[in-house]
């Protein structure tokens, strides 16, 4: 599933990234723990309602690219800042965590464990 | 290659630029990604605890021809108890931590399971000295 999909079934906004759009992801992992997140050892989508600059730091230590934020939360400047300088993409929606991931799981992405 | 930086108490803006710097200079020396992972992971995690628990410290970053040494070294509090401290789920981090997304007694059990060598030393009243080594 490409992100671009992603955006569409969610109804997001994309945040930053654009020009990612078009990757292709398989799995995703839904935390507002960045301790959790950071004991990953694959590159799953990140869906968080965590939405502060260590969100962004996290992911650039997790190797993580891409983010949806859930609950209608919506990154800073200084987030999208440091997003862009690693190369991520945003992506924002105003569904609750257990509906993005319901229907992210429905559409085929895969859980971690 | 020397590298040193300084944490600063509660400030969780700046909390992992030590490590991300660390990250782009790993990078830039080719070191395997997914060695670079695990020490950035390990570094990250040391740098929140200074800036969440301490009062300050030092980061001190060290990287030979295959083995990068690192040395978290805070003045703080200090670790009572140094075992359960290292237990996964103990935590005595404040609210202000956990909004942050941290807190959940993860950290030192994490450093573990991405370094080589993980050495906790700790005063109580004086500070905790933490200090790793990853193998490349």
């Amino acid at each position: 599933m490409t992100l671009r999909e992603i955006v569409g079934l969610l109804d997001a906004t994309v945040c930053t990234g654009e020009a990612h759009l078009d990757t292709e992801v398989q799995s995703a992992f839904a935390s507002d723990l960045m301790s959790d997140v950071l004991t990953l050892k694959d590159t799953p989508i990140l869906i968080t309602g965590l939405c502060n600059i260590q969100t962004i730091r996290t992911c650039d230590m997790a190797c993580l690219q891409f983010v949806v934020f859930v609950r209608n939360k919506k990154p800073s400047a200084d987030m999208i800042e440091l997003a862009e300088e690693n190369d991520m993409v945003l992506i924002a929606c105003e569904y609750s965590m257990f509906k993005t991931c319901g229907l992210l799981f429905e559409a085929g992405l895969y859980p971690l464990f | 290659m020397h590298q040193e930086y300084t944490v600063i108490e509660g400030d969780f803006v700046n909390a992992g630029a030590a490590s991300s710097s660390v990250k782009k200079t790993l990078k830039q020396l080719n070191v395997n990604p997914q060695v670079v992972k695990r020490v950035v992971v390990a570094l990250y995690e040391a740098e929140v605890n200074a800036i969440a628990h301490a009062y300050g410290g030092k980061v001190t970053v060290d990287i030979d021809a295959g083995k990068i040494r690192m040395v978290v070294a805070d003045k703080g509090p200090g670790i009572p108890d140094i075992a359960l401290a290292m237990q996964e789920g103990y935590s005595t981090a404040r609210p202000e931590v956990r909004d942050m997304g941290f807190g959940a007694g993860m950290g030192l059990p994490n450093m573990q399971k991405n370094v080589d060598r993980l050495n906790v030393t700790s005063e109580v009243g004086v500070g905790t000295t933490v200090e790793m080594e990853v193998n490349f």
